[in-house]
């Protein structure tokens, strides 16, 4: 870490900790964390709610970071190692696996997993 | 003495020669776990059943010669996100507290095949994500040195079970420093090879583009020799990569002369304990007397490595953990209205407070409208990084820093505030982002008698370079007991 940077980004921290709104905390609205709760499919209480604002506020404050560097130009980088696409032939090595796939299941039926109704 | 006391290649050996069973080496890891796991906590689950079976079929294997393997009839503990057949694997999580595989991870065949006889489970951060060991469902591991002292993590149980000798090695996995940095805090020995080394076949995915895996073990030796049992070019990895040379043994050279070790002077600055620099800065000299040239460089961006991580890790978290809905393995809750409030309740309930902080702000960077802003813009900065390294390696053989920036945290200190948490990780996500191998090794203690360790970073498919100079600052370390 270069000098007193992790200092400056505690103090930032600890700062929005106390109270000072930052920039993303604001972004994060009751609406985002409802939205980011359906794509995660996750069902957060009142109070984990208010906590995954702060934390995901500060986060994105702190990410906002890497704004700092000029990325134009630059190709994302999936991959680190310039492999294509790995293909082979479609050919079945394995048996009848059914057993062992559904033996973990929560629930079964009829050599299927069985799941709530999803059409009415 | 207990057998657990010698090196996994020294308890090998003396399989090989008769000199001791499969059996006494299998009994003697069982007696240590019967002793210590009620302070230390190192393992989810053990198998003695299974351990006993295995010792007496490889124990055959080797009377009738077909079993030459150093690590053949020696006891191994696997982290609890590779699969084992037959023996439930938990990813320390109750999403997966009843889970049991239908097959065995790659890495664990592979040793497997070598005659290793697996004990048990290890601990870990719930998915491996944490850098303690504290967010795990079945409760903390404790540090060996001190047991009011955290592991590290997420490879906590597997690095905690090496230092308190409840086994010979073990297997960890490395998304973020996983492996290294708690390797470090339990003063044990730690390789994150190259990405595609090591077939992730059976890992429970974290951070596909990141995640590897590696052996911890009481010293280098042991870790070359069980890198080179577990690596392997695999049809089931499509990241696998065919390497030519896997001799990582023929490495254990005590000859340092010649070779150009680099220390990033962004690495220890500010933030960074003075115990650990000074253990740190002292090793760089032992390599420097033993003739390798050591010298200071500017490594950039070092400060764009821990926020680039976690956009990254967090993004192929949400995708990969979208696997747990309760329909094929798994938790699922008890009462629902519907497959939506099903897959809501049984996620909520399943995951822990971290594991749901990091899907929540991976979902959000690959949602419509942030994901160029934050998943894009992380992976070109894992471009610039890589760029980075890329120059460094063409000056340097090795880069040499500390593990981490301190040593071993307070258990209860760390959750708290996850963004310090993940700063502790800012010395060892770069090799993750670029892919390149690492090692963590024991440089000393702390005042408080606590490990501190020394991180090697070599260029991609150069594991040879840090296994040679992470033995010959060994052999000096134990010439000078340090």
């Amino acid at each position: 870490m270069s000098g007193s940077y992790k200092d400056e980004t505690l103090k930032r921290v600890s700062e929005n900790g106390s109270g000072a709104k930052s920039a993303m905390a604001d972004v994060i609205s009751d609406e985002t964390i409802a939205y980011v709760g359906i794509l995660a499919k996750i069902d957060l209480s009142p109070k984990e709610k208010e906590q995954a604002q702060k934390d995901m506020g500060e986060m994105l404050d702190y990410i906002d970071k890497l704004n700092e560097l000029d990325t134009s130009g630059v190709l994302p980088a999936s991959h680190i190692f310039s492999v294509g696409n790995v293909f082979r032939e479609d050919i079945v090595t394995n048996g009848d696996g059914s057993k062992e796939a559904l033996a973990n299941a929560p629930a079964k039926k009829g050599g299927g997993f069985a799941a709530p109704k999803t059409i009415g | 003495m207990s057998l657990m006391s010698l090196t996994a290649t020294e308890l090998g050996r003396k399989i090989q020669a008769k000199e001791v069973s499969v059996k006494e080496a299998v009994e003697a890891a069982l007696s240590a776990i019967a002793a210590k796991e009620e302070t230390i906590g190192s393992f989810v689950t053990i198998d003695e059943k299974y351990a006993k079976k295995r010792a007496g079929e490889v124990q055959k294997q080797i009377r009738d010669g077909t079993l030459k393997s150093p690590i053949a009839g020696v006891p191994v503990a696997i982290k609890d996100n590779l699969c084992t057949k037959g023996i439930r694997t938990t990813c320390s999580s109750r999403m997966l507290e009843h889970f049991i595989p239908s097959y065995t991870a790659e890495a664990v065949v592979n040793l497997e095949r070598a005659g290793a006889v697996l004990i048990g489970k290890t601990n870990m951060d719930e998915f491996a994500m944490g850098s303690t060991t504290e967010t795990s469902y079945f409760g903390v591991t404790r540090n060996p040195w001190n047991t009011d002292y955290a592991p590290g993590g997420s490879s906590g149980g597997s690095c905690a079970a090496v230092a308190a000798e409840e086994c010979s090695y073990a297997l960890g996995t490395d998304t973020g420093g996983s492996i290294r940095q708690p390797s470090a805090f339990c003063g044990v020995t730690g390789i994150k090879p190259t990405y595609g080394t090591v077939s992730r076949y059976g890992l429970i995915a974290y951070g596909s583009s990141l995640d590897q895996i590696g052996p911890i073990a009481k010293d280098v030796s042991d870790c070359a020799a069980v890198l080179e049992v577990i690596s392997s070019w695999d049809r089931k990895d499509a990241t696998s990569i065919k390497r030519q040379d896997l001799n990582f043994t023929a490495a254990l050279l005590d000859d340092v002369r010649g070779m150009r070790i680099g220390m990033p002077k962004d690495y220890f600055g500010e933030g960074l304990d003075d115990e650990v620099k000074k253990a740190v800065l002292a090793a760089a000299k032992i390599l420097e007397e033993k003739g390798a040239v050591v010298e200071e460089f500017d490594l950039g961006l070092v400060e764009y490595a821990v926020p680039a991580y976690y956009v990254i890790a967090c993004a192929e978290a949400s995708s990969n953990l979208a696997r747990f809905d309760g329909i094929k393995y798994g938790y699922r809750t008890k009462e629902f209205d519907g497959l939506h409030q099903m897959y809501q309740k049984s996620r909520s309930e399943g995951f822990g407070q971290e594991v749901k902080r990091r899907i929540l702000l991976g979902s959000f960077v690959l949602s419509s409208g942030y994901y160029d802003a934050y998943y894009l813009k992380a992976l070109s900065v894992k471009s610039l990084i890589k760029r980075e390294f890329d120059k460094a390696f063409a000056k340097y053989d090795v880069i040499l820093g500390p593990a981490a920036p301190s040593a071993a945290p307070k258990i209860g200190s760390s959750l708290s505030n996850p963004i310090r948490m993940y700063l502790g990780d800012v010395y060892t996500v770069a090799a993750n982002l670029a892919g390149l191998p690492g090692i963590a090794l024991p440089c000393g203690k702390n005042s408080r008698n606590l490990p501190i360790g020394l991180q090697m970073t070599g260029d991609c498919f150069q594991e040879k370079n840090i296994i040679r100079a992470a033995y010959a600052y060994e052999q000096a370390r134990k010439e000078r007991r340090i």
